[in-house]
């Protein structure tokens, strides 16, 4: 039954619901694959009978006659910022080591009401803070591709979501939950050549998700196809009255109104993306891509996002911010790690319990936070990045009064072996330069695999729509997916 | 301008006060959660998840309260912020969960308005005086440290954290003790009568932050000023103030400077102290909080929020002196507290009703009776009376036999004294204990025959010109029928026979 673990989400829905293969035969089959995929460390805490009990459940409802929900019968992994009823839930920080919630997160909540199975909590980076998974209390991710070169390195499977990466790309889950605050579904996607989309911020409910900054903050899925997440993106969204940033609108049927025929569309492509000394495979990567859409009927448009260049600093400003804010209620009073040391008072418990508790990257953020917003520096810094912000909105604005959809790379380069940038933070800053724009302006954003690159490894297109037109980036995404060919997988080394 | 003065070694200072109202906002739940808010609660056991900050939570604001701060900023005249947004105010302390208080430091919901504290020469407020309020915003309470469960440790209770405060900021336009205490006592009428805040100081629900600096009289610069934190009673306010005055002037006539400091005041010895200074204040890192959306209120809200206000103490001030015909004191004592005009129009409607006359026609009578006759008799009833048997219809039926002649005002308390203690109707009370006033004039008249004929000499006196003999008559009468006869009959009889 081990090919059950090459289907994707509908595949698996479908044959679920057309009695090819039983839920519970599909939970089994990636427990298994789970089981043996320890090298990877793609989780934290490993749920195998929350799977089985999911797919029973779906199994059950079939045999009654009942109707069954539009993930029935599929496993997948839980990004580890998801609160989970029961099941620890840690943001990859020791500080919340150990800590069960006694809540269900809304999107999760959601998934498991759409029939969905949960395989186990997904690694990352602490508090989502990260590009290659390396700042994980529990040790960093294996991205399941190596290179050709004859070199062994261990890669990054990028972050901050990259236990979904490497679990989906290394076929232990056929989708996984992500969440991106600037880059962090889509970046991870591209490192292991798999989809994944951050939708309109607000289409998601962030009600029990671990908050790193929650202007920013936004779930999403990540699969293999983009049909998957398509259908999984539909589950997972919706209003939510617990989150006053959640949007009052509709959710669309996004899978079934799936399109790749893009005549009459027009392609943005923005010029201050071609940045001087970009990789020539990342350039080329884009060129198929241009090429792709094209073909697909699209006219393509040149367009100009004059403020680019301040995003990744407006993002270090607002991001940290939010975080150092956020992340104050870890403080040993109430839940999560306490260190008190003999004869301490409240400040040295707070010092103690913080000094321990958190990574070098969270204090760095949550430093780099309180300074811009204290006295004297907060018009200097906080009040600067958020015009800005505003300015790269309207960029988007204006640009797409132009386009319809707007074509870029993911990322500036492949996936790095482990440690390569872990001592130089502003080397790992700038992997997010391409993703990080979209997010300061709220937008649906898609990564895409397109090709190989010369060492073997996968490369990313990513697609920005219009506010709540998910549907336009699905559908550019489809289209460059249909064309791209792409079908490699990793070897399996693990 | 009040006439506050303190004479000290180099000259004469005066005062300058303002006040910073933290009152806690009527409503079930709480700012950004849907736990409870009742006060006395178990520790811990009205805390929802949001309260408890745990990973992930959300605040989602509570219409109610926003509604609560709207009616009490329209009811000071001010400027209702249709567009308002939250920040968070951070800083670490045990009884914050979030690790930041959710207040509004940028935009508030209301903006200036003002209220007028009321003239009292005794108090040394020569006339009516305008305070101008800066602004009122929402915010997060904390909540409580308990200190005494535990030999080394201290314990947290967070049944209030997240219960919506409104601060209301006055400007620093008080210039006395008095002033200030005027300002809280009537924005604490206000409240009330908004129905905003219970403006139980005591229970925590109304408190004062008091900042106070000095200068010479003629000075027109500010001096340097001092916070004095969480005052809970108008007493203390008052106390806090004249304490830091004094203290203030010796620091500067000693050669000194006033250190712009946060303040504690202790109750027991009525004086401030230090709680931290400038240099080591918070930096609350003030920023807009991500998890809200800027508030926006729309005019059907706006309009709603101002239809459902009550008529407030002014006004109400007004028609009691204007449409009833109180007096001034009348109407300020009866317009002092919720409970006690609501009391009086209750009575007041009952009274007209049974007497089938307007309400400006027992208005008087009945602002009396509700102001010192019944509160005499039930103060000296004490435990014995039982405050349910006085029912307006049977306060409004001692009354009513009273417009009528057909009792004394003595005699209305001694039936109001049964009704307190056995729930009596008075008609049945008068009629039974013989509390009731002799009108037959037939009775008077023998009364009076037989007084004549026993006081010729005084008669003659009387007819000669001797006026205030007629006081000795009506005595004599009066007592000739043992107090129950109708002294209005009883002076036109005495008039008519003594001629």
């Amino acid at each position: 039954m081990s090919d059950l673990t090459n289907l994707g989400v509908k595949a698996i829905r479908d044959g679920v619901a057309a009695g090819d293969f039983t839920a519970r035969e599909v939970a089994e089959a990636f427990n298994a694959n789970v089981a043996a995929a320890a090298d990877l460390n793609a989780f934290i805490v490993t749920t195998p009978e929350h799977a089985l009990a999911a797919a029973d459940a779906v199994d059950a409802k079939r045999a009654a006659g009942e109707e069954l929900g539009t993930m029935a019968g599929v496993p997948i992994g839980m990004k580890d910022l998801f609160a989970t009823r029961g099941v620890q839930t840690t943001a990859a920080s020791a500080i919340l080591e150990g800590f069960k919630p006694e809540y269900e997160s809304t999107v999760s909540q959601k998934l498991w009401d759409a029939g969905a199975g949960m395989l186990g909590k997904l690694n990352l980076d602490q508090f989502a803070m990260g590009s290659s998974n390396e700042t994980s209390h529990f040790g960093n991710v294996a991205n399941p591709w190596k290179a050709n070169d004859g070199g062994n390195a261990v890669l990054a499977p990028g972050g901050s979501s990259g236990g979904s990466s490497a679990a989906v790309a290394a076929r232990l889950a056929p989708a996984a939950t992500g969440t991106d605050t600037g880059g962090s579904i889509r970046q991870p996607a591209a490192f292991t050549g798999i989809s994944g989309i951050k939708p309109t911020y607000g289409r998601c409910s962030r009600w029990g998700i671990v908050a790193f900054a929650s202007s920013l903050d936004q779930a999403g899925p990540m699969a293999r196809s983009v049909e998957d997440c398509a259908v999984m993106l539909g589950a997972m969204a919706g209003f939510d009255p617990k989150d006053s940033t959640s949007l009052d609108a509709p959710v669309p049927d996004w899978a079934g109104a799936l399109n790749a025929d893009l005549r009459g569309k027009k392609v943005g492509i923005p010029k201050e993306y071609r940045m001087d000394g970009t990789d020539a495979e990342i350039l080329a990567s884009w060129d198929d891509g241009i090429a792709w859409l094209k073909d697909a009927g699209a006219e393509v448009v040149d367009v100009s996002l004059p403020h680019t260049k301040y995003a990744l600093p407006a993002y270090y400003i607002v991001a940290p911010a939010e975080a150092s804010s956020n992340l104050a209620r870890y403080d040993g009073v109430r839940y999560g790690l306490r260190d008190l040391p003999e004869g301490a008072g409240l400040q040295d418990m707070y010092a103690a319990t913080r000094a321990a508790g958190f990574g070098p990257e969270v204090k760095r953020r949550i430093m780099l936070g309180t300074y811009v917003l204290s006295a004297g520096f907060y018009d200097a810094y906080y009040t600067q990045a958020m015009k800005v912000r505003t300015l790269i909105q309207r960029d988007f604005n204006e640009a797409f009064d132009k386009c319809d959809v707007i074509l870029a790379p993911t990322t500036p380069t492949a996936a790095f072996p482990l440690g390569d940038k872990l001592d130089d933070p502003l080397a790992m800053y700038l992997n997010d330069v391409f993703s990080v724009p979209a997010s300061l302006a709220g937008l649906p954003a898609m990564s895409v695999p397109s090709r190989l690159n010369a060492k073997g490894l996968p490369l990313g297109l990513q697609l920005v729509g219009k506010a709540m037109d998910e549907q336009m980036v699905l559908n550019a995404g489809l289209a460059i997916e249909q064309r791209s060919g792409f079908d490699a997988q990793p070897e399996k080394w693990w | 301008m009040s006439n506050y003065r303190i004479e000290g070694a180099t000259g004469t200072w005066e005062v300058v006060i303002g006040l910073e109202v933290h009152a806690q906002v009527t409503s079930n739940a709480k700012l950004f959660s849907g736990a409870s808010t009742a006060f006395g609660a178990e520790p811990n056991s009205q805390v929802s998840l949001v309260d408890a900050a745990m990973p992930g939570m959300l605040p989602v604001p509570n219409r109610e309260c926003i509604r609560q701060a709207v009616r009490t900023g329209m009811a000071i005249e001010a400027q209702i912020n249709a567009w308002s947004r939250f920040d968070r105010k951070n800083y670490f302390y045990a009884d914050l969960p979030q690790g930041y208080q959710i207040s509004q430091l940028y935009h508030p919901l209301v903006g200036e308005g003002q209220l007028t504290i009321e003239a009292d020469e005794k108090a040394g407020i020569p006339a009516d005086k305008v305070i101008r309020i800066e602004r009122i915003h929402v915010e997060q309470d904390a909540g409580k440290l308990m200190h005494d469960q535990h030999p080394t440790m201290s314990y947290v209770d967070l049944n209030r954290t997240g219960v919506a405060l409104m601060e209301i900021v006055s400007r620093p336009d008080m210039t006395s003790p008095a002033e200030a205490g005027a300002y809280i006592r009537k924005l604490r009428s206000i409240l009330r009568y908004v129905g905003s805040c219970d403006g139980n100081m005591e229970e925590g629900s109304m408190r004062a932050d008091v900042n106070v600096s000095v200068r010479k009289v003629g000075d027109t610069e500010l001096g340097t000023r001092t916070e004095t934190k969480n005052v809970n009673s108008v007493r203390f306010v008052m106390q806090a103030i004249e304490h830091e005055v004094r203290r203030q002037i010796d620091v500067l006539e000693d050669g000194g400077q006033i250190v712009q400091e946060t303040r504690l005041f202790d109750p027991n010895t009525g004086t401030t102290r230090s709680m931290r200074s400038k240099e080591d204040a918070h930096d609350y890192r003030y920023f807009p909080d991500p998890d809200l959306l800027p508030l926006e209120l729309d005019q059907a809200f706006l309009d709603e929020c101002r239809a459902s206000l009550p008529e407030l103490p002014d006004a109400k001030r007004a028609r009691y002196t204007g449409e009833l015909g109180l007096t001034d004191y009348n109407a300020r004592e009866l317009t002092a507290e919720v409970e006690t005009f609501a009391r009086f129009e209750t009575l007041l409607a009952e009274t007209a009703r049974a007497l089938g006359k307007p309400e400006a026609k027992v208005a008087t009578p009945v602002a009396n009776w509700s102001l010192s006759v019944a509160p005499g008799v039930i103060k000296a009833l004490g435990d014995e009376g039982d405050m349910a048997n006085a029912t307006p219809a049977r306060q409004a039926a001692i009354l009513k036999m009273q417009d009528a002649g057909e009792i004394s005002g003595g005699q209305a308390k001694e039936i109001f004294e049964i009704v307190l203690k056995t729930g009596r109707e008075p008609d049945e009370i008068a009629e039974t204990e013989g509390l009731k006033q002799v009108s037959d004039t037939g009775a008077i008249e023998e009364a009076i025959a037989a007084i004549m004929a026993a006081n010729e000499d005084k008669v003659a006196e009387y007819r000669g010109g001797k006026d205030k003999l007629f006081g000795f008559f009506v005595g004599q009468t009066m007592k000739a029928m043992q107090g129950k006869a109708n002294p209005a009959v009883v002076n036109q009889l005495l008039k008519d026979k003594l001629g």
